[in-house]
């Protein structure tokens, strides 16, 4: 292993890892669980739509709801059974609030339905993105952006770097060390198809150096291909994709610029390897690896499907040894805690970890900021967190919003650095939301601005087309009148000639 | 002298021109005071400040006629984000005007609408859709909450239902944690 070529950004943190614990055993599967919930927004962009009622019967890989739209990602059923309702549960989200997810009670034969692999070696990009916009593959990092819009390229859009994320670089996390190190030559494969779908001219992966058991296996899955395996020193958060694209390659993305502007796409191992199992075998996105850690009897990588219960995974790594009961989702630095051990396993969920006192003491006393400046020096992003603090406490939103608080990646860097124990990313994450709201609100009263202006447009409008209206009838009237009083005169007039012929008669 | 006088009544006239022709050419149509304080306001328009809509309310603002302290939906905030551009004291929001109640859009009972289309007038922003006759209902997404289809439905099956939090629109809360007396070394 070897640091070569490497550029290090600045800041970054050093954590203890605590990775060991759970790379002891290999990669387990998880058995069926009695009862499957899957939440319908598991990904970003617009929620599934559902395509299946309660009472029907499902076969393992079948879609259940189907993508609403380009930014949205399928959903299959994970083994074959039931669909038993469709309710509002408990989501693995920091809210904890409940939202709609479909219901399957597995009839444990694990049918599956007829697989159908694509021959993607003779099939063009478009095509190729076209079947995987059926794959409910979305980035199994964390950001479970649907994959098949990354693959998409615009005309003006010219890939020329494929990242291959493999930093993992939270503490205890180890599902993407366990995958490499068990399942390379999927990662190699999926990057290669990756690369020739966005016609990259290289393909790099970026990999810390304390994986060597992974490293090793990489490397010797990539033999006989140009990709080229780099080895990044350990440094929380390497793993971010802009972090890791400088590591890499020297390059920083610029403020409100995304690396594909600068032809760089960054997938995430696990990632790719889904695209392979989909496109190589017809299996589409149903399961991943989890690790389950922490105060745990027995810490270790599951395949878990999506939707089992988080309780199910507790129980086969052995229970809990703690009676908190804590848990938390993705790792200590930029994780949340689960509001119950009952929320589903979703596509996003890479680490459970529980928490104990011995492994995370409860936080010291908060004091007050002091100005040491030492968050400034360990930002990644090289943003000023002491101000952002000093803006998101006091409300100052603007402020915040001025001093770029959205370019903040809330990797906690900040937090784990600050000698006065201040929970900064949470004040972050709190002005950010409420920006966000207030951006929303302030649509939302320009849409009633401009439809309340129509609505009292189209009142005067008809007002005036309602007088324009009276005045013809009015108009119309008078032609009327006009027209009877000739009549009644000619009248008279064809009368009185009458009388006068009579008379003359008469006489 | 003359030359001054010449050369002083000479400048007069070529500014007055230049003041002149930039006063047609670069004429501001409707004063933009009235767009920034309407900017503001939350656009509800539900009348509580006592002219017809925002729009009104911020123009008899800009000429002084009503207080900053009117608009119950644009809460204290409001009223604090009026003053700063007015140049006003802050003042919380009237009572005498309503209070600030938390967001919510008007329902309506359809199995009780006998489709009279009384709440479709009333309606400032459009956002009931129905017919004479027919069934009416609310298009929740364009409804400010301003409560004014209430009064003219003679059945009363309008309702106000507040909007709870969704896991969309849900927000991280300010964080809060207890100052502690820190223990001596």
């Amino acid at each position: 292993m070897q640091l070569k070529n490497i550029f290090k950004f600045n800041g970054g943190v050093h954590p203890d890892e605590n990775k060991i614990i759970s790379t002891r055993l290999p990669i387990a599967k998880l058995a069926i669980p009695k009862k499957l919930v899957l939440p319908l927004r598991q990904h970003v962009g617009h929620v599934a739509k559902v395509k299946v009622k309660p009472g029907d019967q499902v076969l393992k890989g079948q879609i259940i709801a189907e993508a609403d739209g380009n930014i949205s990602a399928a959903i299959h059923a994970p083994t074959s059974g039931k669909i038993l309702k469709i309710s509002e549960e408990v989501l693995p989200h920091p809210s904890g609030l409940p939202d709609f997810c479909i219901i399957i009670e597995p009839d444990f034969k694990d049918t599956w339905i007829e697989k159908k692999p694509i021959a993607w070696k003779k099939l063009d990009k478009t095509q190729l993105i076209e079947a995987l916009s059926q794959s409910g593959i979305v980035g199994l990092g964390g950001a479970v952006f649907p994959s098949h819009m990354k693959l998409k390229t615009n005309q003006n859009q010219t890939i020329n770097t494929l990242v291959i994320n493999a930093a993992e670089c939270e503490p205890f996390i180890t599902c993407d060390d366990m995958l490499m190190r068990e399942r390379a030559d999927e990662i190699i494969q999926g990057s290669l198809i990756a690369q020739t779908i966005l016609g990259a001219e290289k393909c790099v992966v970026g990999i810390e150096d304390n994986k060597i058991e992974a490293y090793e296996a990489l490397k010797k899955a990539a033999q006989k291909t140009l990709v080229e395996i780099k080895v990044v020193p350990t440094l929380y958060p390497s793993g971010d994709a802009k972090r890791l694209i400088f590591l890499l390659m020297g390059i920083e993305v610029p403020k409100e610029k995304r690396s594909v502007d600068l032809g760089i796409q960054v997938f995430n191992v696990a990632t790719v390897a889904a695209i392979y199992r989909y496109l190589e075998f017809g299996e589409p996105s149903i399961s991943r690896i989890v690790t389950i850690t922490g105060a745990v009897k027995t810490p270790q990588n599951y395949e878990v499907l999506f939707g089992t219960p988080l309780s199910e995974l507790i129980k086969t790594a052995g229970g809990s040894l703690n009676k908190q009961k804590k848990f938390i989702m993705g790792g200590p630095m930029m994780g949340f805690d689960l509001p119950s051990i009952d929320v589903p396993v979703t596509k996003a969920m890479n680490c459970v970890i529980e928490s104990s006192p011995e492994l995370f003491p409860a936080p010291k006393p908060v004091m007050p900021c002091i100005r040491c400046a030492r968050c400034a020096d360990a930002c990644p992003v090289n943003l000023q967190p002491q101000e952002l603090y000093w803006f998101s406490k006091s409300s100052q939103l603007e402020k915040a919003r001025e001093y770029n608080l959205f370019d903040c990646i809330e990797c906690g860097c900040c937090t784990y650095v600050c000698p006065s124990n201040i929970p900064l990313v949470q004040f972050y994450r709190y002005a950010k939301s409420e920006i966000i709201a207030q951006d929303k609100s302030k649509e939302a009263a320009n849409t009633a601005r401009e439809r309340n202006e129509f609505r009292l447009a189209r009142i005067e409008r008809e007002k005036k087309e309602r007088a324009e209206r009276h005045a013809q009838k009015a108009l119309g009237a008078q032609d009327k009148q006009a027209e009877e009083e000739k009549k009644s005169t000619i009248a008279a007039a064809m009368e009185r000639v009458k009388q006068n012929q009579q008379e003359n008669i008469k006489n | 002298m003359i030359t001054a006088l010449v050369v002083m009544i000479f400048l007069a006239v070529l500014l007055g021109l230049v003041l002149g022709y930039s006063a047609i050419k670069f004429k501001v149509d409707g004063d933009p005071m009235v767009e920034r304080i309407d900017a503001i306001l939350p656009q509800t328009q539900c009348g509580q400040c006592g002219y017809p809509g925002c729009k009104p309310y911020a123009t008899a603002i800009a000429k002084g006629e009503a207080d900053i302290n009117q608009c119950p939906p644009g809460g204290d905030a409001g009223a604090k984000a009026l003053a700063e551009l007015m140049g006003m004291e802050y003042k919380p929001v009237n009572e005498e005007h309503g209070i600030q109640k938390p967001k919510s859009v008007a329902f309506i009972d359809e199995s009780t609408c006998i489709g009279c289309t009384l709440c479709i007038q009333a309606c400032p922003v459009d956002a009931i859709l129905g017919a004479a006759k027919q069934m009416h209902t609310i298009i929740a997404s364009e409804c400010t909450g301003c409560e004014l289809c209430l009064p003219p439905c003679p059945v009363d099956c309008i309702t106000m239902e507040p909007v709870l939090e969704n896991s969309e629109s849900w927000k991280w809360k300010y964080p809060i944690y207890h100052i502690q007396k820190a223990q001596k070394a």
